[in-house]
């Protein structure tokens, strides 16, 4: 849908799994989502995160795959394997920074959110984004979260060395620029 | 002798519930076979009456499609309703009545089985009076079936006890508004909440039992509002509170007086409007007097700074809101608890204005709607009391009968139970209620559904409690018969007929004036359609309270709902309650109700020194009647935990997982330890979804409300131990579904 970005929100997050249900319940799915829901340590915390695609500008999953099974369209959503190439080694399960694929056991494949491309190619909202009821997923315009929420959308994601951009925003902190897990990157150090 | 034909392991293997995962027809591309059409419905579950649209294709609801015109939740959907569609042609589902026969239950014809109940019913009648045969009925039957029910009763069986399982739900608060403000509804629409500075959530829980609620809420903080928490757990929403006040159970009415003391000592009262609009503030102020925030921080254990904080915030925002449900109203002080909301919100004059007031959530699917129009034991269409004369005048005009032949007041739900053990009342016809799983003390149900003479059952699945019947009757979905409900903001929405009912199943509404045919009531239900009870209904409640009648099925579809009360079809709804600060009471003023703190029935000792509360759980619904028969919703969390905290569970030896017994003075059940820190060390947490040994309700005690009769579920006394052996059920105990595995850090994410 032309201008309309995906956005995630983790703290917003209730843990429902509405998005899972309804990511399953796409025809071409068949019950079996494409997304997860990650409970950080219950325990803990009753946090969760809706773990959707990032659909990266340079996927690392693509990066890593062997048989280059993993492709990017031109509207920038990485897609699921090609059934025919992928050997479900899980090298891109593994290389994910954010912890996104999975392998079927059953199909022998690695699959993943693409979006719902057969959705948003008709002009309808992703599945997970249109059910969520607590705005921790939305696909609205740029500027309706501009002025509706508190937080910044940022897709710069720092891991160590690796910078990453992403299609889809995670919301960040107000005035965050881009999101940075290691505390070398807010250091100041001398310059040698 | 209604003890169940068969073993319990014989019934449920025969009837289930058995989880299915495959929508009617299995998955299918929509591409080479799409669905006939859309219709715009509801859900069917919750209070929030979400608008969905139904995929059906050849007289099948086989999925759904989010309905984002519908203004309530503009598509959003919780788990619930994304998986509702699954039970059309679910292999459990009833497809044509049974009656009880030697080791087990056998087929019947539609005759045969209405001839037997209608017998039943009558026979009892005749040998022991008109009020030893009671009728149960359901907060999430339409309000056609309401009503139909409310006349079912005191017309053709002119008996007085009739009453409903939102008896379990919202009668406390319902109580409460009436005692307050003359009227049985939330105030305020729900689009008032992102328009409030400040709101307190007190006893609910919202992302799990109302979770498009959540938006609501959210919304609010992003307009720059703060979110006080009030709850013994830490529940999803808490993570994004500006103020949690983690109160210990059974204590919220001290905690709300506690914030009235310190509104009152720091003169942030709203003086003018308790002067001009309002009655009874001397008592109120004179009773919190005494709950300094030491005394109160004492017995609730919320930190005194934090009363303090909660009481500026809510006094000093311009507009404020209290939110509560079932946490501060399943409690023996239900209502007492909710006038002590009430009071705060007087006070500060947080009422009757945008973005200011005092709501509940209502947590059933026509919990609002059920109870206006007379399936509660003492009230008639239109929310009149049934000991009111003119009401009484009133309907009796409508049904075609003389004002004396409508039987008094009734027994409530428990109270009905009761009544069997008592032996006074003999026969039961029962819909759309599961009381050995949802009422409290499950054994004591258990030996009043033995005792009954006659039990009949009107059901689409057959739940625990309907192992005991003499009779089934294969019953509607939601989805398969047209009508009204109202929703927890007070719009009333339109149920559409999606499809027909299966084969040998029947519209519910037709066994009741099938069963009034043959008991010789026949002219008194002429029915057609449900358009021609709503339009009989809409005569009942006009002038009444809950005034319908300006309410047309036409115009709830092209208004996308109407706000009663509606009392002329050019009358445009009411969806804010009070404006101007004109109050229902005869003098047109709000009362306020001074309240006092008292233990609960159940109080906690030596022996017994845990607080054991319970609720819901996302998934999950209810007795589980439905939901436990939707497998993605029980692989979501399949079995109840046991919600303990590190410090209480360390101190026992209980690690995670590990199975505990709970005991309490009525029984013992054995769960599996979820250790978290998310509730107090004090206080323990079951979710009640289940039936027999996993059955929270085995634990539960009797004690109810005294004015509402609600039963005391969220505070009984416990003790707990490790189990000495798993339970006999330990076999298919299975862990939390994908999303809590994946909290174990499984290093490859695999999915078999």
């Amino acid at each position: 849908m032309h201008g309309y970005e995906f956005f995630i929100d983790p703290s917003r997050c209730i843990g429902c799994e509405s998005c899972v249900n309804a990511c399953a319940e796409c025809e071409t799915h068949r019950g079996e989502p494409m997304i997860h829901l990650d409970f950080l340590d219950r325990r803990e915390t009753t946090a969760t995160v809706p773990a959707v695609c990032m659909h990266c500008d340079d996927p690392t999953c693509a990066q890593v795959c062997p048989a280059d099974a993993i492709k990017k369209t031109e509207d920038g959503i990485v897609q699921s394997s090609l059934k025919p190439r992928c050997i479900a080694c899980s090298n891109c399960v593994l290389a994910c920074p954010f912890g996104i694929p999975k392998v079927m056991v059953r199909q022998e494949q690695m699959m993943k959110c693409d979006m719902c491309y057969d959705r948003t190619s008709e002009g309808k909202r992703p599945m997970c984004a249109t059910v969520c009821p607590s705005q921790a997923l939305a696909y609205v315009p740029a500027a309706v979260i501009a002025r509706d929420r508190r937080e910044t959308p940022t897709n710069v994601f720092v891991f160590g060395g690796q910078t990453v951009t992403t299609k889809v925003f995670m919301m960040a902190p107000a005035g965050t620029r881009a999101v940075s897990v290691d505390v070398v990157d807010y250091m100041w150090e001398q310059e040698a | 002798m209604a003890k169940p034909p068969a073993s319990p392991e014989a019934l449920l293997e025969r009837y289930g519930p058995h989880p299915s995962h495959v929508p009617s027809g299995g998955w299918q591309d929509a591409a080479v076979h799409p669905p006939d059409r859309l219709v715009k419905t509801h859900c069917c579950f919750c209070g929030q009456q979400c608008g969905i649209q139904l995929k059906v294709r050849d007289n099948k609801v086989v999925g759904f499609e989010p309905w984002e015109e519908f203004p309530f939740n503009r598509g959003m959907l919780c788990p619930k309703g994304v998986k509702r569609y699954m039970q059309n042609e679910h292999p459990d589902r009833l497809k044509g009545p049974l009656l009880r026969g030697a080791g087990g239950f056998r087929p019947a014809t539609w005759d045969e089985a209405l001839d037997f109940t209608a017998d039943s019913l009558r026979r009892i009648q005749k040998t022991h009076g008109k009020d030893a045969v009671a009728i149960y009925g359901g907060a999430s039957l339409t309000s056609e079936k309401s009503y139909l029910l409310g006349k079912f009763a005191r017309v053709a069986l002119s008996t007085r006890h009739i009453d409903y399982n939102g008896r379990l739900c919202m009668v406390s608060a319902g109580t409460a508004y009436k005692l307050a403000f003359g009227v049985d509804r939330s105030p305020n629409p729900w689009s008032d909440i992102p328009k409030a500075q400040v709101v307190i959530v007190t006893g609910a829980n919202v992302a799990e039992c109302a979770p498009i609620t959540t938006d609501y809420l959210w919304r609010m903080r992003d307009n720059g509002g703060k979110l006080i928490v009030v709850d013994p757990r830490m529940t999803p929403i808490t993570r994004n509170a500006d103020l949690y006040l983690p109160v210990r159970p059974g204590t919220d009415v001290a905690l709300f007086m506690g914030l009235l003391h310190v509104v009152l000592r720091d003169r942030l009262e709203a003086a003018e409007f308790i002067e001009r609009h309002t009655v009874g503030f001397a008592a109120v102020a004179e009773a919190v007097k005494a709950w300094d925030p030491r005394r109160t921080a004492e017995l609730t254990g919320v930190p005194p700074a934090a009363i303090e904080t909660a009481a500026h915030w809510f006094a000093e925002a311009d507009r404020a809101i209290a939110l509560h449900a079932r946490g501060i109203e399943h409690q023996s002080k239900g209502v007492e608890n909710v006038l002590s909301v009430i009071n705060l919100c007087l006070a500060t004059g947080n009422i009757g204005r945008e973005g200011a007031g005092c709501m509940m959530i209502t947590g059933q699917g026509n919990g609002q709607g059920g109870r206006e129009h007379g399936q509660k034991c003492d009230q008639l269409p239109g929310q009149r009391s049934i000991s009111d004369p003119k009401a009484r005048e009133h309907v009796a005009k409508v049904w075609g009968i003389a004002p004396e032949e409508i039987p008094q007041a009734g027994l409530s739900a428990m109270e009905i139970m009761e009544a069997i053990h008592r032996g006074e009342i003999k026969g039961l016809l029962s819909i759309c209620f599961n009381p050995l799983v949802s009422l409290p003390d499950a054994g004591y149900i258990r030996q009043a559904l033995e005792k009954l003479e006659f039990f009949g059952v009107v059901d689409f699945f057959l739940s625990e409690t309907a192992h005991h019947a003499d009779v089934v009757l294969a019953g509607s979905l939601q989805e398969e018969e047209e009508g009204v409900v109202c929703t927890a903001e007070g719009r009333v929405v339109h149920i559409q007929q999606a499809v027909t009912p299966p084969e040998g199943a029947r519209n519910d509404w037709t066994i009741y004036c099938d069963l009034a045919r043959r008991l010789g009531k026949e002219k008194f239900f002429p029915y057609r359609s449900p358009r021609e009870i709503y339009d009989e209904l809409r005569e009942a409640s006009r002038g009444g309270v809950a005034d319908y009648y300006g309410i047309t099925y036409e115009r709830i579809d092209a208004e996308l709902g109407v706000f009663w009360p509606c009392p002329t079809p050019d009358h445009p709804g009411t969806p804010r309650l009070f404006e101007g600060h004109r109050f229902f009471h005869a003098d047109g003023r709000a009362h306020f109700v001074a309240t006092e703190y008292r233990v609960s029935g159940d109080p906690v000792d030596a022996e017994f020194p845990i607080y054991l509360t319970t609720g819901r759980v996302v998934s999950q619904y209810l007795s589980g009647t439905q939901t436990r028969r939707i497998g993605a919703l029980n692989d979501q969390y399949p079995e109840p935990r046991l919600e303990i905290h590190p410090r209480l569970a360390e101190s026992l030896a209980i690690a995670q997982d590990d199975w505990v017994a709970i005991s309490t003075r009525r029984g013992e059940i054995v769960l599996r330890a979820l250790v978290v820190r998310t509730i107090r060390p004090d206080t323990v947490f079951i979710p009640y979804h289940w039936a027999g040994a996993k059955s929270a309700n085995v634990l539960t005690h009797r004690t109810l409300d005294p004015r509402s009769k609600i039963p005391e579920f969220k505070v009984s006394a416990c003790r707990l131990a490790k189990a000495t052996a798993p339970p006999p059920w330990a076999g298919e105990s299975k862990p939390p579904g994908r999303s809590q595995q994946a909290a174990r850090r499984i290093p490859l994410r695999v999915v078999s």
